[in-house]
């Protein structure tokens, strides 16, 4: 009964977005208020019925109810609790109704904080957000229903993919989601103003929040699939530009360059067209990246079940969507006044060259991800391209790309003087001089690495440089520093400590690459390998029986000289129902290193096959990509965008999130 | 503004729907249920195979592997790996089978890798092949037509390159394709 009542609500939810996607535009349009205020009830009934439906198969997946088919393809009674909820979005089904979920609750948004937009552009773009809805929401109930029965019910289900069994990836999917759906915000402000042919700084203003609060998701969410990655896999490895990762990472290229774009638009009035492009290019990429290993178009590692039929819907969603914003786009951007002038040298100027390589960037693994399929077309070869092809497109890119990312915010707005801005920049130059030859002492080469350690350390001390600048530190009394710091608009210092954690990532990334020892050999009970200055000793292995699988549990003792610096315990687990061996690392990290340890199989003499990384810095990387979120959210509590209105006030209210006027 | 900057400046403005456009066009093609994903025609088939010496992967026994170890008499797979092919890991298992179950012969080319990062990969996963080259510069690759891993080649007693598989081998390909092949050409 309960999952008729989801399957009902997602109808329901269907027939509210096409009456939210024609009514309220239709009154913008002819300037009728009571048509346009049907959107703001129906974005909210709308976000109601699809909770229900994710409820009701929430449920269905808690109690284990096996006349649903999707949760006998996905569940099993033995599950912890924890997966069988996190069951509900690892499948494509149900992955779409999380989606259509977190639609809705990024619609609702605009109907509950968008009280100080104009009314028409309310009211479009709740039109453009329902019209999406209403493609997704079809394709789930015509061709991926999460709640169709199964009769005979089997007595128990298949299980989730065990892999899939896991913490980090069990808040990945949301999160991504989250990333990629918020996104659509940037899409239906950019239908919307290019509908009405009006982009103005009060536009940006709106805009820029929320592409900022889908950045911090997507950060996020991609970042926890990487550390999954590399710690479940047991790869040692956390990025293999594996066609899924990229089909993440290109829409988060697409919207860093749209953050950066869109604050152009907010302060000078200029880059409209462009802003509204990368606007739409950023969603269609978040489809795009939806719906690519969905579609059976490439193959990967953890790609879902794939259906002809399924790919047909999706591709015909992908030309309405994309195809028909773009249409819009040929015919209403020419239209958008062009806005204020500036010299090369400038704010602007380093904002769009960051928007140009972040766009080749983007380009470069869009290239690298689809290179097979055409290819494939053209001689009908099947290839995959790996991370060598990266290695020499992708991260020459990034060169520049860093370079003038410390530039940047010394410049002034219109047009800057590059050389004073170069001599404030003589310690970040000094710090990455210092940086390159500390790599070179410490580790040798190789030289690409060497420079990207030297342009990891210029980035952070320039990033400081330019926050210590704006308040004065050393150069004005302490206290006189601190009221200017906190005089200081949050986004400022969300920037720096975006930018700097940028640096602290690349600093990892780059060690991580570069310097990794890892070694793999047999070893006894009580034998020790000694590497990169730790002793790494296996003490024991103990067969240990999970909730739904077995599991071989070593110890293995690591010490450094006479001291004890860790005990691990790799894990290796059977899972029965799915006839599935998974690894769990054992990672001691020193903040400088992680020591990461894998077991394998047993020989026959009783040794027990060892993996063994040291992973230099690999900690800065996950360290770095925190401290970029939370710069994202630091600036999110700006107050301009707490209120969301141009007016400067003297002081606001503590804790105030919505301005209705 | 003349006309013509006016037209060009148009023009622009539909250049990412124009890209969309042939995007598309290759997404339906992709989308034929009829393709298989895998397909394999090559130049190479029929051609005998070109001439190569190459040292085996530093730091590890055994021979290199060369054109000549191609043509004594026996049927071979030539099968081109990499660490930092994740395909490659999921086929690793299959080549095992082959090379334990079946006794093909299997020579293996180490295609753009780190000689440690391969001699940690053959160690964790086991190593099948019975010669293997290291193609440090992927310069014997661009011989053989490689675009990317895997890809699998079975050589003929003479030397000819008979059948070419771009991408991983799995367990049905084996069965219905490789297996057949290899004992016809045996024969």
């Amino acid at each position: 009964m309960i999952p008729e009542i989801g399957h009902f609500a997602l109808i329901l939810a269907l027939m509210v977005a096409l009456v939210q996607g024609s009514v309220p535009i239709i009154g913008a349009a002819q300037g009728r208020t009571a048509w346009m205020d049907v959107a703001r009830p129906a974005a909210l009934l709308q976000l109601a019925l699809v909770t229900i439906a994710f409820l009701a198969l929430t449920w269905a997946f808690v109690v284990s109810d096996f006349t649903v088919l999707n949760v006998v393809q996905n569940s099993h009674t033995a599950k912890p609790l924890l997966y069988k909820i996190s069951g509900v979005w690892g499948n494509h089904e149900g992955s779409m109704v999380l989606w259509v979920l977190i639609l809705a609750a990024f619609g609702a948004a605009v109907a509950v904080f968008g009280g100080n937009l104009p009314p028409p552009l309310r009211a479009r773009v709740l039109s453009v957000q329902a019209w999406i809805a209403i493609g997704f929401l079809a394709f789930s109930l015509l061709t991926s229903n999460p709640f169709e029965r199964i009769f005979p019910a089997p007595l128990n289900g298949r299980d989730l993919n065990p892999l899939l069994q896991d913490p980090g990836l069990a808040f990945h999917p949301p999160m991504l989601y989250a990333g990629y759906v918020g996104f659509s915000m940037a899409f239906s402000f950019a239908i919307a103003a290019l509908i009405e042919g009006r982009v103005d700084p009060a536009w940006a203003r709106w805009v820029r929040p929320w592409t900022l609060v889908a950045w911090c998701f997507l950060t996020a969410g991609i970042t926890l699939g990487s550390w999954w990655a590399y710690y479940e896999l047991g790869w040692g490895g956390w990025w293999f530009w594996d066609p899924v990762e990229n089909a993440s990472f290109m829409p988060w290229l697409m919207g860093t360059a749209l953050l950066h774009s869109a604050i152009v638009v907010e302060k000078r009035d200029a880059l409209k067209a462009w802003t509204i492009l990368l606007a739409i290019l950023t969603f269609s990429l978040s489809l795009i990246g939806t719906f690519i290993v969905r579609s059976g178009l490439l193959t990967s590692v953890h790609a879902f079940a794939t259906d002809p039929e399924r790919g047909l819907f999706i591709l015909l969603l992908l030309c309405v969507t994309i195809g028909g914003s773009l249409i819009l786009f040929a015919i209403r951007a020419p239209a958008v006044q062009a806005g204020g002038l500036f010299a090369p040298v400038s704010r602007e100027g380093a904002l769009v060259l960051n928007n140009l390589l972040l766009v080749v960037a983007c380009g470069t693994v869009f290239l690298g991800t689809l290179y097979p399929l055409f290819l494939e077309a053209a001689t009908g070869d099947k290839i995959s391209v790996g991370p060598p092809f990266y290695n020499k497109t992708f991260v020459p890119i990034m060169v520049p790309l860093i370079a003038v990312m410390a530039i940047g915010p010394f410049l002034a707005w219109k047009r800057a003087d590059l050389a004073g801005v170069l001599g404030r920049l003589k310690l970040a130059f000094a710090a990455a001089v210092l940086a390159a030859l500390g790599a070179v002492a410490l580790e040798g080469g190789p030289v690409l690495a060497v420079l990207a350690m030297g342009l990891a350390a210029w980035l952070i001390v320039g990033t400081l440089a330019e926050w210590a600048d704006r308040i004065k530190l050393f150069r004005a009394p302490l206290g006189d520093s601190l009221r200017r710091a906190r005089g200081l608009p949050r986004s400022a210092h969300g920037m720096t400590l975006a930018h700097a954690g940028l640096a602290v990532a690349m600093a990892g990334m780059t060690a991580a690459a570069s310097w990794k020892v890892e070694s793999v050999q047999v070893m006894q009970l009580g034998d020790s390998v000694e590497m990169a200055g730790y002793t790494y000793r296996l003490d024991r292995v103990d067969q240990v029986q999970g909730p739904n699988y077995t599991s071989d549990i070593a110890q293995v003792t690591i010490s450094r000289g006479d001291r004890h610096v860790a005990r691990l315990t790799p894990e290796k687990r059977l899972y029965p129902v799915q006839q599935m061996p998974t690894t769990e690392a054992g990672i001691h990290t020193t903040g400088l290193a992680d020591l990461y340890v894998v077991i394998g199989d047993p020989d026959e003499a009783g040794g027990w096959t060892v993996r063994i990384f040291h992973e230099p810095l690999v900690p800065w990387i996950w360290a770095g990509v925190l401290m970029m979120v939370l710069g994202g959210i630091v600036s999110l509590s700006d107050r301009r965008f707490r209120l969301g209105a141009p007016a400067r006030r003297a002081k606001a209210p503590a804790g105030a999130t919505v301005a209705q006027t | 503004m003349t006309t013509g900057m006016v037209i060009g400046r148009r023009l622009a403005y539909l250049a990412p729907l124009a890209i969309f456009g042939i995007l598309a066009v290759y997404f339906a093609w992709g989308l034929n249920p009829d393709r298989d994903p895998r397909a394999l025609p090559s130049v190479m088939i029929d051609q005998p195979v070109p001439e190569f010496a190459l040292p085996p992967i530093a730091g590890m026994d055994g021979p290199g592997l060369s054109a000549a170890d191609l043509r004594t008499g026996e049927v071979t797979l030539v099968n081109f790996f990499a660490s930092w092919c994740v395909p490659c890991r999921l086929e690793h298992r299959v080549l095992i089978e082959l090379a334990t179950q079946d006794k093909v012969r299997l020579f293996g080319i180490n295609y753009k890798n780190k000689p440690e990062e391969a001699r940690a990969w053959l160690a964790e996963l086991g190593n099948p092949y019975g010669r293997i080259g290291a193609d440090t510069t992927g310069r014997v690759g661009i011989d053989w037509g490689v675009y990317g891993l895997p890809e699998t080649f079975i050589i003929d007693r003479s030397g000819r390159i008979r059948y070419r598989r771009a991408g991983q081998i799995d367990q049905q390909t084996l069965n219905e394709t490789i297996r057949p092949l290899i004992r016809e050409l045996s024969q």
